[in-house]
C-alpha cells in the first residue's frame, strides 16, 4: 500500500492528523445522536435495566449463600460494576463499529472505506461513537464506589491509576476479540452472529474466577482471557491479588490478541471481494 | 391451509440456509450455561452434601438450567421480531395487504418452521451436553409429566410469539423498536426464570410475578418437567397459561388493527 502513502510524515504530524480526524468523527456522532434524543435516552434505559438485572442476580444468590469461593457479596458486586464499566467504555468507542463491519462487507460499502486516505482499520473501528455508553459506564463506576464503601476500601492514587491501566488493557481485549469475530464474518455469517458470539463469550467474564476449575479455567485465562478481563482489575483494586502474574498476563494478553486480530484482519482484507455491482 | 404449508416449507428452506449460523449460535450459547453451572457448583461446594437451596439440590439446579435450554430451543423467538419490524419499516407488508394471506398466520408459520429447524439442529449439541451431565439430569418419574410438559411448551411458544409480535408491531408508531424489544427481553429474562429459578426469590415477589405472563413463558413448563407442580396446581397453571395465550393473541390482533390504520407504505 506504499503508493497510497501521501508524503513522508513525522510521527507527531501523523498523530495530530489522526487526532484531528477522530475529533471530527466525534463531532459527527454527537450531532447524529442528538438527532434522535428519545432513542438515545431509551438505549440508556435498556443498558441500565440489564445492568440492574445482573445486580438482582447477585443479590438473589447472596440471599442463599455467604460466599462464592472466597468472594463476598460486595466483592462480587464490585465485579459486576467493573464488568459494566469496561464493557460500556468498549461499547462507547468500538462496539457499533465492529458490529457494522459484516454489514459493510455484505453491502460492498467496504470499498469506500478502503479508498479513504487513512488507515482502514482506524476508520472502520472508530468511525462512530456511542455517546450514551459513556454515561452508563458512569453507572458502573457508581456501583463500584458504593460496593467499595461497603467494604471500607481506601483508594490510593497509585492503585487507581494501575486499575485504569488494567481496564484499558481489558477494553483492548474486548475490542480485539470482537473485531476478530467481525473479521471472520468476511466469509460467513451475518452481523447478529458476531454480536451474539461476543455477548455470550463475555457473559462469563463478570463471574468470580474461582467458580471455574481445571481445563475450563485454563482455556479462559491463557487462551481466550475472558476470566482475566474483569477479575484481574478488581482483584488489583481490592487487594485480592494472589501474586503479580495476573497483571502481567492481562497486559500481555491484550497485546497478543491485538496482534492476532491484526493478522486476521489483514488476511481477511486480502480476500475481500466487493459485493456491489 | 395449503398455502401456509407452502409458507412453512419456504421458511424451512430459508432457515436451513443459515444452519451454520444456528450451529455456532448454539455452541456459543453453551458458554454462559457452563458459567452458570460452574457458579452454582461452587456455591453448593461450600454447603453440606445434599443440602438444598429453596428446594433445589445441586442436581436439581443443574437440571433446571438444562431444561431451560430445551424449552428455549423449542420456543425462543430468534429473529422474527426484528424481521416483522423491518417489514413494517421498509413497507414490505404492503404486499401482504394485497395477497389473500393473513400476516399473523404467515409470521406464525415462519416462526414454527424456524423453531423446527432450530430444534433439529440443536438436538445433537444439546443431547451431547446433557449426556455430559447425565448424572445430574433429572428424569421425570411419571410418563404423563412429559405430555404435560410438551403441552406447556406449545403454549409457551404461542405466548412468546404473540408477545414478540405485538412488540414488533410498535414499528407502526415508532421508528426504532429495538429498545422496546430489549426492555421486554430483560423482563422475560428475569421474571421468566431465565437467570435463576423464581422460587429463589422472596415469596411475596413470586406472588406478584404470578400476575404477569412472564413466569408462564419459561418457569412454569420447567417446573412441570421437574415435577414441582402436580395435580390441581398443574391444572390451574395450564389454564392460566392458556388464558395468557388468548389474551396475548387478542392483544396482537388489536395492535395490528390499530397499527394498520396508521400505516403509510414507505417507498410504496
Amino acid at each position: 500500500m506504499n503508493i497510497n502513502e501521501p508524503l513522508p510524515q513525522t510521527r507527531a504530524l501523523r498523530f495530530s492528523r489522526y487526532a484531528g480526524i477522530y475529533s471530527a468523527l466525534w463531532k459527527n456522532s454527537v450531532i447524529r445522536e442528538m438527532g434522535f434524543k428519545t432513542n438515545f435516552l431509551l438505549w440508556m434505559v435498556v443498558e441500565l435495566l440489564w445492568f440492574s438485572l445482573q445486580l438482582v442476580f447477585v443479590s438473589v444468590i447472596y440471599l442463599h449463600t455467604e460466599n462464592i469461593g472466597t468472594w463476598t457479596k460486595w466483592q462480587v458486586v464490585m465485579l459486576m460494576g467493573c464488568s459494566h464499566f469496561i464493557q460500556q467504555v468498549f461499547q462507547g468507542f468500538f462496539f457499533v463499529n465492529c458490529s457494522q463491519l459484516p454489514e459493510l462487507v455484505r453491502t460492498g460499502k467496504m470499498d469506500f472505506m478502503l479508498l479513504l486516505p487513512v488507515n482502514t482499520r482506524f476508520v472502520v473501528s472508530l468511525r462512530n461513537v456511542d455517546l450514551g455508553a459513556f454515561f452508563t459506564a458512569g453507572s458502573g463506576l457508581a456501583v463500584m464506589f458504593y460496593a467499595g464503601s461497603r467494604m471500607h476500601l481506601s483508594l490510593e492514587p497509585i492503585v487507581c491509576i494501575g486499575f485504569m491501566i488494567l481496564c484499558a488493557a481489558s477494553v483492548m481485549i474486548h475490542y480485539s476479540i470482537m473485531f476478530l469475530l467481525a473479521s471472520i464474518s468476511f466469509w460467513t455469517v451475518r452481523a447478529q452472529g458476531v454480536i451474539f458470539g461476543y455477548y455470550n463469550l463475555f457473559n462469563i467474564s463478570r463471574l468470580p474466577d474461582e467458580a471455574f476449575q481445571g481445563g475450563f479455567r485454563r482455556i479462559f485465562s491463557f487462551g481466550l482471557p475472558l476470566l482475566l478481563v474483569v477479575n484481574v482489575p478488581v482483584r488489583f483494586l481490592i487487594h485480592k491479588m494472589e501474586n503479580m502474574w495476573g497483571l502481567v498476563l492481562l497486559l500481555a494478553m491484550s497485546l497478543v490478541w491485538l496482534i492476532v486480530s491484526e493478522i486476521c484482519w489483514r488476511y481477511s482484507l486480502k480476500h475481500y471481494t466487493s459485493a456491489s455491482s | 391451509m395449503k398455502k401456509y404449508l407452502h409458507v412453512f416449507t419456504i421458511g424451512l428452506q430459508n432457515t436451513m440456509a443459515y444452519r451454520f449460523n444456528f450451529f455456532t449460535r448454539i455452541l456459543f450459547g453453551f458458554i454462559p450455561l457452563m458459567g452458570t453451572i460452574f457458579l452454582w457448583k461452587t456455591i453448593y461446594a461450600s454447603k453440606a452434601a445434599g443440602e438444598s437451596i429453596s428446594g433445589y439440590t445441586l442436581q436439581g439446579m443443574i437440571s433446571y438450567y438444562l431444561v431451560i435450554t430445551i424449552v428455549d430451543a423449542f420456543t425462543a423467538v430468534s429473529e422474527d421480531d426484528w424481521q416483522i419490524a423491518a417489514d413494517i419499516k421498509d413497507g414490505n407488508i404492503s404486499q401482504f395487504l394485497l395477497k389473500p394471506l393473513n400476516y399473523l398466520t404467515y409470521r406464525f408459520t415462519l416462526f414454527l418452521s424456524g423453531r423446527a429447524v432450530y430444534t433439529l439442529v440443536a438436538l445433537l449439541p444439546v443431547g451431547i451436553f446433557i449426556m455430559c451431565y447425565r448424572h445430574s439430569f433429572y428424569i421425570p418419574v411419571h410418563v404423563s409429566t412429559l405430555g404435560w410438559f410438551m403441552l406447556s411448551i406449545c403454549l409457551t411458544g404461542a405466548m412468546q410469539f404473540f408477545l414478540s409480535y405485538t412488540m414488533a408491531l410498535l414499528a407502526f408508531w415508532v421508528a426504532e423498536v429495538s429498545t422496546f424489544i430489549f426492555i421486554l427481553y430483560a423482563f422475560e429474562y428475569l421474571a421468566g426464570g431465565h437467570v435463576f429459578p423464581l422460587n429463589l426469590l422472596p415469596p411475596a415477589i413470586v406472588q406478584v410475578l404470578d400476575f404477569t405472563p412472564f413466569p408462564y413463558q419459561l418457569f412454569f413448563p420447567v417446573s412441570i418437567y421437574l415435577e414441582q407442580v402436580s395435580g390441581a396446581e398443574l391444572a390451574r397453571g395450564l389454564v392460566i397459561q392458556s388464558l395468557w395465550v388468548f389474551v396475548l393473541y387478542g392483544l396482537a390482533k388489536w395492535t395490528w388493527s390499530r397499527g394498520i390504520r396508521k400505516y403509510s407504505a414507505v417507498g410504496g
